[in-house]
């Protein structure tokens, strides 16, 4: 079971990657969805793997429980991740609707926002 | 906390607040902001006074209020004598030059900032002399650094001010950076950053290894900082500022500051060779640079700052001597510099302000047109040239006598001649300063008709002009404060006695010496004069202003070369610098064999992970086309959603589809917008560095998993198992982790999605009323459309279901604390139930029915979630511990009530406010792009209907 859950990470994880460093915006969301997948499956298992163990508190006597901890990490985690995705989404289509391209990358001409060259202000 | 005498850190902290008056009272006219200026000075050095007789009994005065002790960092602050003569310096010096400034500003300079920066200034230059924590010592280092750029660049409008601002900050800004390394070393080899433990452990400094390189440190800033040559360049520069600011920054405090370094180090450095070769042979150097300088530049204030710069060498060489008879020197010449100097500053202003230059060549004669200022220029001037009964003579004469008894590499009258040639050529510049202003004839060229100025203007330098004569004649009189403050540069204690007539001793000599040779230079000037034009000479600004360049260029060309502005290159090397750091700390060993026993794997797995491996390939082969991808993500979240199911996860199961749902839905009404193709865009070559990268990637994190799952590792949940049902009142113990335990985390998170949510709103909003918006309207979407777009069979469906969803979602939030389910789920099964009706029923007939704002049950979420936590304040708990109790009501079965219900509710209603906002903020985008509206609530699209129309016709 070890071995199925952690290649399903590894193997998640190496998909997210792929996609992450593609240059156009959609795959790149898609990659970093992957990605969050991937490590929250981690984070989660991290705990122990356990079946049959919820961490309900049983009313009739006795029981063994999963590590909760983890559990309600991730599922705050889930949550947030989906905020950040839907604000990545929004930004990718933000700048795809300003510029008509949803490439990730700027382009050398569009790299601006370098200082200006001290003495040059003044030469004038 | 704090201990000690709370005045100190109100005199350090006065300036600071008082810099906010000057802003304000402008409006209430000059004098008022003047007068609004002055108080606080007035204020702190009226403290200084109360805490001076104890001071000059030799007492330490000190106060310590703990902020960081961790880090060692303090607000301590402490006054000695050293301390307080600076202090004194500071603030009285402070008081004239708010005086002069008043008369010197003209209508049209705007003087509130100006008195706002000279606060700031003053308040950082207390901040060094009192500080007793070097860490704190370097914030109000670079402060001064800040303030004094300020106000040389205080009129924008000049480019030399603007230049010479910006050459002040490089070159102390630089030496600053320098002494911040060597403090650092300094504190590591104490073991303390406090002030007062570095100046005891001297001798352990002195020893260490790392002396050199902390000594080297410091001194770059006290250097830099008093224009020691070969950084002495800056401060002529820096004189394009208003007079008042040279007269304050350039005289009394900016540029003593780096000497006042070296005086307070004194204990903890000094004595060394290599102090004395470094230290001395600096200062000697730049005695004698600057003084031979001073004599050629025609601009008065020029010759004022080369004046300084020789002066500040001279300070400098004798703390470098090392000897306690040269640290009294020092600190004598200290106070007798402070009078002659900002006197003469503020003398060069008058001149100025009244003949409308300081070119010397334009001037002389003034005598007889400004008598007072002619008498005030002279007295000051006599003082600098070191001519007898005035107080300079007498620091000089110890100055020079030091410098005989000096022996440099074995050499013992070279230190003598050089210092002596030093105040030669200080004779003759202050003698020009003289007669080449004052003296000679009347002259009838000058650019404007030239008077005294008003009383107030001359107010300051006359003052200062009476300590000059006063200590000149009888000096007995600056024996105490220099014997208290020369007390604290040694540490020990010292009883010197200052007299105006030592008898004939050689520094009576050498004084003769460079009298009577300045005043030949000074008849020699004309002919010395063309021949230092004709002379080739380096000029410092071009040299600066071409290593500046060099740097930009470098930094340019780095910059180039690293930021390419290529996202996906950053991502690369970011992924694998990762995974390469990963590779080393695997290699460095230390992993425990195996301990825990393997789970056995159920044949039903392997399915789900063959479906999960399937999905993830094909998404990564067929990412161009990206619908196919999204189907393909979503059966990749329903994988790992079972996945929880079958590893005890019920709740994750539970938010994980909920998430999945509305995650795709977003993608969907994103992808209506968006290319639905990726194009081909990265070569082979690209795409198998990125594939080698994603499987070396993917390949570690899979091994560090499967390492991590083998071990057992010491886990706190079983408190929280033991302690969820007696604590929190809950069974299900992942629901009571986040609503009680870590109910902090939680309150964040529901922050941090609400955040989002408004941040989309936001973005989408100045989008729609930009250029963005107009594009959209007139793009070409997507005419691949269902005639059926509301179908009755979905409407009909959804309505119905709306309740029993809503129902569902009710129930999944009531029973959270106990069974699977809580806020969170419950806030997405709602929005997914009325995100359906958007879906079936339209944008416009939903928006109708929606009755509160989705910012608005953002907003109350986080302040139920607020309000609940802050309840137990009142019970005179923690924020956010919670209560419950169990009620019993006849008919229905015994319940719980618990305030983490409430907490749970503020999650359920962000949550659900944060979705609908998100969803909501992206369909408006498809209103704006000229999408039609359906009027009633199942009705065909118009679009298609209009169509048939026009067929019609």
């Amino acid at each position: 079971m070890e071995m199925i859950v952690a290649s399903a990470v590894g193997v998640l994880t190496a998909g997210g990657v792929y996609l992450v460093l593609r240059l156009r915006a959609f795959p790149v969301i898609l990659g970093l969805a992957m990605l969050s997948y991937a490590v929250n499956v981690f984070l989660f298992a991290a705990g122990k793997l356990t079946t049959n163990m919820p961490p309900i508190l049983s009313k009739y006597g006795e029981a063994t429980y999963t590590d909760p901890l983890p559990q309600a990490l991730v599922l705050t985690a889930i949550v947030i991740s989906f905020g950040m995705t839907a604000v990545l989404v929004m930004v990718a289509l933000a700048s795809f609707l300003e510029s008509d391209s949803d490439r990730i990358n700027l382009g050398r001409s569009e790299n601006a926002g370098l200082p200006v060259e001290p003495g040059q202000e003044d030469a004038q | 906390m704090s201990d000690g005498n709370v005045f100190l850190i109100i005199i350090a902290l006065l300036p600071f607040a008082g810099a906010l008056m000057p802003g304000l009272m402008i409006r209430a006219g000059r004098t008022a902001c003047a007068s609004f200026t002055a108080i606080p000075t007035a204020l702190a050095l009226t403290m200084l006074i109360v805490l001076a007789p104890d001071v000059m009994r030799g007492e330490v005065i000190q106060y310590e209020l703990q902020w960081l002790p961790q880090l060692g960092l303090s607000a301590s602050f402490f006054l000695d004598g050293l301390g307080l003569l600076f202090a004194g310096m500071i603030l009285g010096v402070g008081l004239l030059i708010t005086l002069y400034a008043r008369f010197y500003l003209s209508g049209e300079d705007p003087m509130g900032q100006f008195y706002t920066y000279l606060l700031l200034f003053q308040g950082a230059m207390l901040g060094i002399v009192l500080s007793d924590n070097i860490l704190l010592l370097l914030i109000f280092w670079e402060l001064t650094s800040l303030s004094s750029f300020l106000l040389i660049g205080y009129w924008k409008h000049l480019p030399e001010g603007r230049q010479g601002a910006r050459m002040a900050l490089a070159v102390t800004g630089a030496g600053g950076l320098a002494m911040i390394g060597g403090m650092l070393i300094l504190g590591n080899i104490v073991g303390s950053y406090n002030l007062t433990d570095i100046l005891a452990a001297g001798d352990q400094i002195k020893a260490h290894d790392w002396y050199m390189p902390a000594l080297i440190l410091i001194l770059l800033g006290a250097f830099t900082k008093s224009a020691q040559f070969p950084f002495h360049f800056w401060l002529p520069h820096a004189m394009a500022a208003p007079t008042p600011v040279s007269a304050y920054l350039h005289s009394a405090t900016m540029v003593k500051a780096g000497v006042f370094l070296m005086a307070r180090m004194w204990p903890a450095l000094a004595g060394t060779e290599a102090w004395f070769y470094i230290v001395a042979s600096v200062g000697l150097i730049t005695m004698v640079v600057g003084a031979v300088i001073a004599l050629f530049k025609d601009d008065l204030k020029a010759l004022l700052a080369f004046s300084t710069v020789s002066h500040l060498g001279l300070l400098t060489m004798l703390l470098g001597f090392g000897t306690d008879k040269a640290a009294i020197a020092a600190v004598f010449h200290i106070i007798n510099h402070l009078t002659f100097k900002a006197a003469l500053f503020m003398t060069a202003g008058i001149v100025d302000h009244e003949t409308h230059t300081r070119d010397i060549k334009r001037l002389g004669g003034l005598s007889a047109l400004m008598p007072i200022t002619a008498v005030i220029g002279t007295i000051a001037a006599l003082s600098m040239a070191g001519i007898p009964l005035f107080n300079g003579f007498i620091s000089k004469e110890k100055m020079l006598e030091e410098a005989a008894h000096t022996v440099w590499w074995d050499n013992p009258w070279i230190i003598g001649a050089l210092a002596t040639l030093g105040a030669l050529f200080s004779v003759a510049y202050s003698l020009r300063f003289i007669f080449h202003v004052f003296g000679g004839p009347v002259r009838d060229d000058y650019p404007a008709k030239p008077h005294d100025p008003p009383f107030g203007m001359w107010a300051a330098p006359a003052l200062l002009c009476i300590p000059v004569v006063l200590i000149g004649v009888m000096p007995h009189l600056a024996e105490p404060l220099v014997n208290v403050a020369a007390g604290a540069v040694t540490g020990v204690e010292q009883n010197a006695k200052l007299k105006l007539w030592h008898g004939l001793t050689p520094a009576l000599y050498m004084s003769i010496i460079a009298v009577i040779g300045g005043a030949i230079l000074l008849w020699l000037h004309k002919p010395l004069d063309r021949a230092w034009i004709a002379a080739p000479r380096p000029e410092a600004k071009t040299i600066f202003d071409a290593l500046i360049a060099a740097v930009v260029s470098l930094t340019r060309r780095m910059t180039d070369l690293l930021f390419t502005g290529e996202i996906s290159r950053y991502l690369a090397i970011f992924v694998a610098a990762s995974v390469a750091l990963g590779a080393v700390a695997w290699s460095g060993g230390g992993l425990a064999a195996p301990d825990r026993a393997p789970l056995p794997v159920d044949p039903v797995v392997w399915v789900g992970w063959v479906l999960l491996v399937a999905a993830t390939g094909a998404v990564v082969l067929m990412h161009r086309h990206r619908f196919r991808a999204l189907v393909l993500i979503g059966i990749i979240g329903l994988m790992i959603s079972s996945g929880f199911v079958f590893l005890s996860a019920p709740d994750l199961a539970l938010t994980q589809i909920s998430v999945e749902t509305v995650t795709i839905l977003l993608l969907l009404i994103a992808l209506h917008f968006l290319p639905k193709e990726t194009p081909i865009e990265s070569g082979v070559g690209r795409r198998l560095r990125d594939g080698v990268i994603a499987l070396v990637a993917g390949g570690g994190v899979a091994a560090v998993a499967y390492a991590f799952l083998q071990r057992n590792v010491e886990t706190i949940s079983d408190y929280h198992l033991a302690n969820s049902y007696e604590g929190g009142g809950g069974t299900n113990v992942v629901n009571v982790i986040l609503v009680d335990f870590r109910g902090y985390d939680t309150y964040g998170e529901i922050i941090v999605l609400g955040i989002a949510g408004l941040i989309i709103f936001a973005v989408m909003e100045a989008l729609l009323n930009g250029p963005a918006g107009r594009r959209l309207r007139n793009m070409e979407l997507s005419q691949d459309r269902s005639r059926d777009r509301h179908p009755l069979m979905m409407v009909v469906a959804t309505r119905v279901m709306m309740p029993i969803a809503l129902m569902v979602g009710i129930y999944i939030f009531l029973r959270g604390h106990n069974q699977p389910g809580g806020g969170f789920v419950s806030g997405l099964v709602v929005s997914i139930a009325l995100l359906m009706q958007y879906m079936a029923s339209g944008f416009a007939w939903t928006q109708n029915r929606q009755r509160i704002e989705y910012h608005t049950l953002i907003g109350w979420g986080v302040i139920i979630a607020g309000l609940t936590g802050a309840g137990a304040w009142l019970a005179g708990k923690p924020f956010l511990t919670s209560a419950f109790g169990y009620v019993h009501w006849p008919p229905i079965e015994e319940f719980e009530l618990a305030t983490a219900m409430l907490f749970d509710l503020g999650v359920f209603l962000a949550v659900l406010g944060a979705v609908m906002l998100m969803l909501y903020s992206l369909s408006r985008l498809a209103r704006h792009a000229g999408e039609t509206v359906n009027v009633e609530p199942m009705d065909y699209d118009p679009v298609e209907r209009q169509d048939k129309r026009e067929g019609e016709a």
